[in-house]
Order: structure tokens, then sequence, then C-alpha cells
């Protein structure tokens, strides 16, 4: 009972250190009770990226009737070497999906966005890090990731937002992530990959409130060799920072749906 | 003899120390690890059975007789073999799974109070209020093609807005409060000394729990799951959610539905969950529900469940078809 005592109160201390912030090393990263890098909290990507993850300028939006509002802003990109090594079939289906771009964006339609398109769309997500399980929830689409530590096994089946395997190399969170379907997209723009895409992220805190993020594309099937993005993962430090529910599913009923509504088939 | 007598006490002692459970785990802040991977699937029913008045929990032999009565009930189809209401049902069937087993608690219904395992009758004014809602619905399906009476949800559907939220895939039953319904009845808990995180594998609904003591948003602010915030009193983690879509009607409940849950991991396998419903403009008191969450098998996989929502557009299709085949002039 004493030691049971014992532990106990150190548990507690060590609950309290980290609390006030003693849990910090000296570059500020936080550490949980394990002495690995804490990356809990709510993050988000400041940049163009889920409009076109290539360079690209302003340009106009989907809806001009509502004027700047759907505009494009430009964006610098996020890929090394500044293009994509499409093979030629895939480049052609690439600009087919740009013309359709704006009904046929799995984003328009309220799908969950993949990886690693999800940890930069314009919208908050939250790591939550358990001991041997790290949950990535996202605020679009109410998407989640379930990151797991070992060996989980195969995936059962391909799936939207893949099959997520991570270990920690260093204070970098490596996380290998296959088994995606061939529906989703890269960015607006009609950047795509079949579902033989394997992507190979890592996260490395820069101090308490930066993650570095890189990810590296391998995807025989459309590119010739595989590419890598790198971007700063900011965190949301605000008091009431929270990546809320953003339940987009009503609001892509009438693209989805409309052709099906009452009184439609009758005016065809 | 002597040595029969021994392996038997062995055995017993291996047997008792094998049925007991492991306590609890604890986070390495002190407060015990609600992680992992768990269900709630369960035959228990909801509200207590007529037949069951009176009796809070079941005997162990009558808890045994009722899980194989289920089992029975539910594979026997004989009497609508080759009819349409086969076919559907066998659909239905298929998706069921609320698992094969009563509680652990042995009781009678998920409703514990008030004690009679009923849930409250609504108020006047809400009853009306869903009287007028139901009318309004069928009163716009009052004409031929509409209704599709074959399905399992009858009712207009001119558009997806029409159909359930199960059907549109925004929102189950299965998340706030956590009970069990048709199938996947899985969840996982990942506990951080700051935030609790339970993913609900049905419709990958979010259940995100801040433990910082921070206040809901305000009233404007609505989600399908509500906005919970928590806090541990003792080993059991308290959480409040408000803030509800008042859309979500659980048991009849409207916007103003305030949610109190409290999880308390009894063993190693054991979760205990109460809910306890609060809307003073729904019902004429709170009530309370008990659900126990023990350990799943395997591992929670995606449900994408709007992505491959083909049943919508065949819902839809099918409409379509329905009226134009009440337009057509031999069956005006």
């Amino acid at each position: 009972m004493g030691r049971l005592r014992c532990g106990w109160t150190l548990a507690s201390l060590l609950g309290l250190s980290s609390a006030l912030g003693w849990g910090q090393d000296a570059n500020g990263i936080r550490r949980t009770a394990d002495g690995k890098p804490d990356l809990n909290g709510v993050w988000q990507a400041m940049n163009a990226a889920n409009w076109n993850i290539l360079p690209h300028s302003a340009g106009p939006g989907p809806a001009s009737a509502l004027g700047a509002i759907t505009a494009e802003p430009p964006g610098e990109g996020i890929v090394e070497g500044g293009t994509l090594p499409y093979l030629a079939e895939a480049a052609a289906k690439q600009k087919e999906n740009f013309k359709h771009r704006w009904t046929e964006d799995p984003e328009a339609k309220c799908y969950m966005p993949g990886v690693p398109r999800a940890n930069y769309m314009p919208y908050p997500f939250q790591i939550v890090q358990g001991k041997d399980t790290i949950l990535m929830t996202y605020s679009f689409a109410g998407a989640v990731r379930t990151v797991r530590f070992g060996d989980p096994g195969k995936a059962p089946a391909d799936s939207w937002m893949g099959w997520s395997v991570a270990h920690w190399e260093g204070d970098t969170l490596v996380v290998d992530v296959t088994s995606f379907n061939d529906q989703t997209w890269f960015d607006r723009a009609g950047n795509f990959h079949s579902d033989a895409l394997h992507v190979v992220e890592r996260y490395t805190p820069r101090g308490r409130d930066i993650l570095d993020y890189e990810a590296t594309m391998e995807d025989p099937r459309t590119f010739s060799r595989p590419w890598k993005i790198d971007m700063p993962i900011y965190r949301h430090v605000e008091k009431n920072a929270h990546a809320l529910e953003f339940q987009c599913i009503e609001f892509a009923e009438e693209l989805l749906y409309g052709n099906l509504r009452h009184g439609k088939g009758e005016s065809k | 003899m002597t040595f029969r007598l021994f392996s038997l006490t062995t055995m017993a002692a291996l047997a008792a120390l094998a049925q007991s459970p492991k306590p609890a785990p604890r986070a390495a802040d002190g407060h015990p690890d609600l992680s992992g991977i768990w269900t709630n699937a369960t035959i228990t029913p909801f509200e207590r059975p007529r037949e069951l008045a009176g009796k809070e929990f079941f005997t162990p032999q009558e808890a045994l007789d009722w899980e194989k009565g289920h089992v029975r009930n539910f594979d026997k189809r004989d009497d609508i073999k080759g009819t349409t209401a086969d076919v559907t049902l066998a659909y239905n069937d298929f998706w069921w799974d609320p698992g094969t087993r009563l509680f652990q608690s042995r009781r009678t219904s998920i409703v514990i109070d008030p004690p009679d395992g009923h849930v409250p009758a609504l108020l006047p004014a809400r009853q009306k209020q869903l009287q007028e809602e139901a009318a309004a619905r069928r009163k716009r399906c009052d004409r031929p093609g509409c209704g599709l009476e074959n399905s399992g949800q009858p009712g207009p559907a001119d558009g997806p807005e029409d159909r359930p939220l199960m059907e549109r895939c925004l929102s189950f039953s299965n998340a706030a409060p956590m009970v069990s319904s048709a199938y996947n009845n899985d969840y996982e808990i990942v506990q951080t000394p700051g935030f609790v995180g339970i993913d609900v594998e049905m419709v990958h609904q979010m259940r995100r729990i801040p433990l910082d003591g921070s206040p809901h948003p305000a009233s404007d602010v609505r989600f399908w799951v509500g906005d919970s915030r928590g806090r541990w009193e003792g080993d059991t983690l308290v959480v409040d959610t408000t803030n509800f879509r008042g859309e979500t009607q659980f048991r009849g409940a409207d916007e103003n539905l305030h949610l109190t849950e409290k999880l308390t991991r009894l063993d190693a396998d054991t979760l205990r969950y109460r809910f306890t419903v609060d809307d003073p403009t729904a019902f004429t008191h709170p009530w309370t529900g008990e659900v126990t969450f023990v350990k799943a098998k395997g591992l929670l996989y995606e449900y994408a469940c709007h992505e491959g929502n083909e049943g919508m557009t065949g819902i839809l299709a099918g409409a379509r078809a329905d009226e134009k085949k009440a337009a057509a002039p031999g069956n005006r």
C-alpha cells in the first residue's frame, strides 16, 4: 500500500509538472509521460495548397456571381521541385479532372479528403495522442484517422483515409499510410492518385507550436517517381481552439442528388 | 487421492483467478485510463418490456433463457417466406448486429430511472409539436406514387432532406448518448490529460471532450453530437453536453437537450456508462439510462457512410419511378 501511494504521488507530480509546462525541453517541445514529443492539440496549415499543391496564380472561382468570395488565391506550392511526375495517361486525366473540378472534386461532395490533403485543408484538425493509438480528427467532413503503433496487421479493405501505422524516429513521428481507395484528390485542381498510393508522413516538432510536416507520395500507376511535399503546420493557440464538427453532407446533397428531386424529372 | 484433491484445488484456484477481472488501469496522470476499443452491443431492451413490469433484474437463469429466446426469434422467418416482406427483412436482418447478450448487470432495461424502466412522457406541447410535424409530412405525401410503401422508412422522398438523418448519414443514435443501435456498436476511446476523444464507429461520429474547464460555446453554435465538456469526479469521467441540433430528436428531445454522461471503468474489461437526459421543454422530468461497455475484439474500421450512400440515389430514383408509374395513363 505504501508503495502504491508513493507511485501515486509521483504520478500526480508528473501530471502537475506537465500542466505547469515543466514537461517542455530546452526547445520548448512538450513531452508526454513517456518522453515522446507531445503532439496533442489543434493544428492547421496556412497555405493555398488545397486549391492547388503546385505553384499557381490567382484565378476566378466556381461562382463569379459571388464576386471575390469564391475566387482562388495564389500559392507558391508545397511540392518539392514545383512539378508532379505524372505518367502520360495520368497527366491527361488530371487535365480532365481540372476541367470538371468544381463538381467532381471529392471536397465538393463532402467526402473524406484522404491523406495528405486532410492536413492542408483550410480547417483545423486535432491530434489526440494516446499511448499506442493516435486519433487525428478533422473538422472537415468529420473525417477521422486512427494511427496505430506496432503491428495492427493488414488493412481489411481500402479506405478514404487509408491505413496508418506509426513509429518514432527520434522526435519524428513517422506514419506509413497505405490501402487508400482511388477516390480522393490532392487538391481542387484535380491532382489525383490511384489506389496504389503509398504515403510516408513525417511530423517533427519545431518548438512548441510548429510541426514540420513532410509527406512522400509513391504511386507507380500514376507517377514515374516518388515526390514530396513539405510545409509547417501551426498550433491553434487561442483559448477555445477546437476542431469543431463540420458535417458538410447536407451542403453537398443538392450537388449529389439534385437531379433526382421531385419535379426535376418531368422537365427533362 | 491426495494428488487428485490437490489438482482439483489448484484448478479451482486457477479458475477463480481466470474469472476475477483485472483491475482498471490508470493513466500516467493518475486518472483511470478509459482508453481502448469498446462495444455496447446488447439485446437488453431500451425500455422494460410489459411482461417484466416491476422486475429490475433478471435472475441468472432468466437471463440465459432470454438470450436463448432472442437468438431463436431472430432466425425465425418461416411465416413470411417468399414475400416482399421477407426480402425487405432479410436485407435488414443481415445488417442487424445488436449482439446476442444482455448486459452483465442483468438489468431488464437500459432506462434505470424512473425505476419503472420507461422514458417519462413527453410534455403535451412537445407531443403536439411532434404530431404536427408528422402530420405535415404525411400531408406532403398525399399524392399517387409518394410514400415508398415498400421501404422500412415510409414517407416522402421529394429530395434528400425528406429522408431520416440515418439515411443521409448525418447522425445515428449511437453517438450522444452512446446507446447501441442496429449495428457498428463499437467505440474507440483515446485519452490524454486534457482531452478525451471517442471515435464512434457508426458514421465515424466523433465525440470531442475537452477536460480543460472551458465553457460551452454560445447557444447559436449547434452540432449533431452537441458540444461536450468533461471533468473527473473521483474515478468517474463526467461529460456535460449541450448545443445539440434539434433535428436529432433523441427519444423526442428537442434542441434544449442537456446530456450528462458518467463513464466509470469498473475493471480492465468493463466500462459502466450512465447518461441522464434533461430536456425541460420535451420531458416531464429528467431520466437516466445505464449501458455497459465491454472490450471489443478487433479494431475499429472506417465507416464511409455518406461516401458510399448509393442508397440515397436508389431511394430518390425509386420514388421518381413510382411517381412516373402512378402518373401513367392506365393508373390514373
